[in-house]
């Protein structure tokens, strides 16, 4: 079998990989069936029966929608923030190197490889001792915060692909640095910040670690989930909403395969 | 000479020609306008944050009226680690990550194996989607699915009794520390919520380690007379080891970090994650909280230290 | 004749290390000028100061007598083919072509209309609408000459143009190069590593040694006369031959060169020599002589009976074959 690797694994591998796999998504999948269980009192195994009421119910809820729209226009505006940082910063650290430079990079991933947890109580500390009341935006500087990283590793490794030599190739046939930007640069970075904003978007859609700190009395969807999971009131319409964001955190990350299929950067994410 | 001909040619009119010039002949000017901004922001959001994070840990909260007393003290610190019970959290917290750390290492290895060694085409595409599906999909639903998982009318404990095995069950419970009165509040339920939220993260440093063990240095060891298990503790092993540092970092950072898994899924013994939240919310210590998160600061600095002495920063 | 490029005093220091050190050089209107030096020796780096992407640490440039002190790439007339080509790869190889001219704001039917004649001046008609990648490597060459080439530079600088292409495309672009540059009267400047290629393309060539220029000449020049040492080894197979030698053999105490062609093999006078080793070429022998403990190089036309491996001859050359060099490094 060692001589011809690539044709034949042994049976054992194969079993314990697709248990692995089996693992990972099984317990995702159990979320689909849940959606659609008559029972409401528990998480009673098997459905007793099949129901497409509670779609119509949590359509219905106005603190879901309330909560799903908080939680778009935060990420939509962290996403936004994190694409001007992030991109700035790749920009300045691929185009040349200066004294500090491996810091940077340092401090970029920082917010995102320390535990949630530190960056959030620090902020909370922060807002504190600044005196700044909780709000929208207080959410969202501390979900641009470690939204920076996803779409700064995605343009540095675009950038990295991209040859030094395009841009000059530009300049030298007259274009100066506004056209360059404009005909080379951002044509041919601009999948990889579209790839790098839906997984920002996707994290701090997600996020809740950081948002509990940071957002008061406000909910954000993934609060309203915790909440429910704390103390379990209305376990149908959890159900419900559980599965619609299983989808709506999919398709991103789908796109975001398809546009960097080259070799960028999807694994760099932390909690 | 008409310009068309000259050889150098007239600055473009406007404004952005004449900034298009001065970026050129002052780089640095360029560099420090890109820089500016991400460094303040995160320079003041995120570092000053931190710094008035471990400014806090260094006041202390007065018992009686619960206010925070503005004034150097390393009282926090001594009331951190002379209680026995912040001692208990601390270990438990630690073994927990540990022992989530081994067992996504072995769960993780087959899958990253395979995929590393024999997907090709299609199939590699479909192990990478398949394990980038689950790291990115949402945390709270992960741990809801669990939930939904472990109740006692949930789907686990029916296939237990629908096999007739729930005396198994029974007897996994009366242990004593793993066990208790179900899987959904006992460390075994955390635990295995754990490995199943960070094993992704695992999973995707080891198979780029994997991946960098040239195929014929595995035909050369049982050229040399290896047999598979040699190949694989002699070869393998030290090569994919890396690998499963660089991702041992992430799932044992994280579940230092981390206060919502145990809150919803296990005893009602705190970890670290859950004192700091309780701590800064509920009792309004904030200088003790302060002090807890340097606690899993101090152990990852320590991790990271000696992960990359082991060369399992190449693998990230 | 006016100067298309000169260099007057001109450096690239990067920290220590000094790429380009005092360059003092005059590239002519019209010329076909090579930059000829092994890697390292600054001669790209020269290349790319005349385009604008370095600037001089000290001294300056003048690209037909105008300062370009200052002078971004953009607003230089100069364009360059690069090494990789650098075709842009979100682009046709039309829009390629035509991305100067539409820089410069020209109409779009314009444009396209210059840029088509551009492809069929390199041989690419027709070949507009397809994607850089789906072209050869020989195809790219053309395509990144064509784009160049559409802005009707003043001076067009080729950083190694063939060094990408195998040995038979090679020797037809070298002669198409040529010929181009012929029929549009444009400095070329281009930058090799590889003397045969120098030799056979160029008008002049500077022959650069860790950032400075060891010899500017005709190929000519070059081969025949080398100033120095370091010119003759990287110039063509010449015999290198220390001061004491050339003092035994020509009475003067100076580094000599000594090409293997201008050696023969004689039945009285010259030097005695012993025949190393020998081998077949077709049209001539390659010998290898031992005299008095140096090894010579030489070419001897096949034909006449060479003698055996080991046997002791007698060679010469001509007194003005042995050329005495100036410079000693």
């Amino acid at each position: 079998m060692r001589s011809d690797p690539n044709t034949r694994s042994p049976l054992t591998l194969k079993i314990a990989a697709a248990a692995g796999l089996l693992f990972m998504h099984l317990p995702i999948l159990l979320i689909f069936v849940y959606a659609f269980t008559t029972e409401e009192k528990s998480y009673q195994w098997p459905p007793p029966g099949f129901t497409l009421r509670w779609l119509e119910v949590t359509w219905n809820r106005a603190d879901v929608w309330q909560a799903l729209w908080l939680s778009v226009r935060v990420a939509a505006v962290s996403t936004a923030g994190a694409l001007v940082l992030g991109t700035l910063c790749a920009a300045a650290v691929s185009r040349s190197k200066f004294f500090g430079r491996e810091s940077i990079s340092l401090l970029v991933i920082l917010p995102i490889a320390l535990p949630g947890i530190i960056t959030g109580i620090a902020l909370r500390s922060a807002f504190n001792l600044a005196d700044i009341p909780f709000s929208f935006w207080t959410i969202v500087l501390g979900h641009a915060t470690f939204c920076i990283v996803v779409v700064y590793n995605n343009a540095v490794a675009r950038f990295r692909r991209t040859s030094g030599n395009l841009i000059e190739a530009s300049m030298d046939l007259g274009a100066n640095g506004f056209q360059t930007l404009r005909y080379v640069l951002m044509p041919n970075i601009a999948t990889a910040l579209l790839a790098g904003g839906m997984l920002a978007f996707a994290l701090s859609f997600d996020e809740v670690i950081v948002t509990t700190f940071t957002a008061g009395q406000q909910a954000t969807l993934p609060i309203w989930m915790l909440e429910e999971l704390v103390r379990p009131r209305q376990r149908p319409v959890t159900n419900v909403v559980a599965m619609v964001v299983v989808l709506v955190t999919f398709l991103p990350i789908l796109a975001a395969y398809y546009l960097t299929k080259g070799g960028d950067n999807l694994a760099a994410r932390e909690k | 000479m008409s310009t068309a001909n000259a050889a150098i040619l007239p600055p473009r009119s406007g404004p952005s020609g004449a900034a298009s010039d001065a970026f050129w002949r002052h780089p640095t000017l360029l560099l420090f306008l890109l820089l500016t901004p991400p460094l303040l922001w995160l320079g003041i959001v995120y570092l000053g944050s931190l710094l008035a994070l471990l400014a806090q840990s260094f006041f202390s909260i007065d018992h009686f009226t619960g206010r925070i007393d503005y004034s150097f003290t390393l009282d926090t610190y001594r009331e951190l680690f002379t209680t026995p019970a912040n001692i208990d959290i601390i270990v438990r917290t630690v073994l927990m990550a540990a022992s989530v750390t081994i067992a996504s290492a072995i769960i993780a290895f087959p899958i990253a194996y395979y995929a590393a060694r024999y997907a090709r085409g299609k199939w590699k595409a479909l192990f990478y989607l398949g394990v980038m599906l689950p790291l990115w999909s949402s945390y709270l639903v992960k741990i809801y699915a669990w939930k939904l998982i472990l109740a006692q009318e949930g789907i686990l404990n029916w296939i237990f009794h629908k096999l007739h095995l729930y005396w198994l069950m029974d007897a996994y419970l009366s242990l004593p520390v793993i066990g208790g009165h179900s899987l959904s509040i006992s460390y075994t339920g955390t635990f295995l919520v754990f490995v199943y939220i960070w094993l992704p993260y695992m999973i995707l440093p080891l198979q780029a380690s994997l991946e960098r063990v040239p195929d014929n240095l595995l035909e050369a060891s049982s050229d040399l007379g290896a047999k598979p298990s040699e190949t694989f503790w002699n070869v393998i092993f030290p090569l994919a080891l890396p690998g499963a540092i660089a991702g041992s970092i992430f799932t044992f950072s994280l579940t230092l970090g981390d206060y919502i898994v145990p809150g919803v899924i296990g005893s009602s013994r705190y970890f670290i994650g859950q004192v700091v939240y309780a701590q800064q919310g509920t009792a309004g210590n904030i200088p003790l909280a302060a002090a807890f998160t340097i606690v899993p600061m101090v152990i990852m600095g320590f991790y990271l230290w000696m992960a990359k002495r082991m060369g399992a920063f190449d693998a990230l | 004749m006016t100067s298309a490029v000169s260099f007057i005093n001109v450096s690239r220091h990067y920290g220590e290390i000094r790429a380009v050190d005092g360059l003092d050089l005059e590239i002519r209107e019209g010329e076909f000028f090579a930059l000829l030096g092994p890697s390292g020796s600054g001669k790209t780096t020269s290349l790319r100061l005349i385009a604008g992407f370095e600037r001089p640490t000290t001294g300056h440039i003048e690209i037909f007598g105008e300062r370009a002190e200052g002078i971004p790439p953009y607003r230089r007339n100069v364009n360059t083919v690069f090494q990789d080509y650098a075709l842009f790869p979100h682009l046709s190889v039309i829009d390629n072509v035509a991305y100067g001219l539409k820089m410069k704001g020209v109409s779009k039917n314009e444009r396209r209309a210059t840029a088509e004649e551009m492809l069929e001046l390199v041989k690419l008609p027709g070949y507009g609408d397809r994607s850089p990648a789906k072209l050869s490597g020989g195809q790219r060459q053309r395509v990144a000459l064509a784009r160049a080439l559409v802005n009707k530079p003043k001076v067009l600088l080729l950083d190694e143009p063939l060094g990408a292409l195998d040995l038979k495309l090679r020797e037809q672009m070298q002669e198409e190069l040529k010929d181009l540059q012929k029929r549009l009267g444009i400095t070329f400047v281009f930058v090799t590593h590889d003397q045969g290629e120098a030799l056979s393309m160029a008008d002049r060539i500077a022959v650069f040694d860790s950032g400075r220029i060891r010899q500017v000449g005709t190929p000519e020049d070059i081969y025949r006369k080398p100033r120095s040492r370091f010119v003759a080894d990287f110039v063509g197979s010449s015999n290198v031959l220390p001061p004491e030698f050339t003092e035994r053999v020509a009475g003067e105490r100076c580094w000599s060169s000594l090409r293997p062609e201008a050696v023969r093999l004689v039945k009285s006078g010259g030097h005695e020599a012993t025949l190393v080793s020998s081998s077949y070429l077709g049209s001539q022998y390659r010998c290898v002589f031992d005299v008095g403990g140096r090894e010579i190089n030489a070419l001897i036309p096949a034909g006449a009976k060479l003698p055996a491996e080991g046997d002791e001859v007698r060679i010469s050359w001509n007194k003005s074959d042995l050329h005495l060099m100036e410079d000693e490094a």
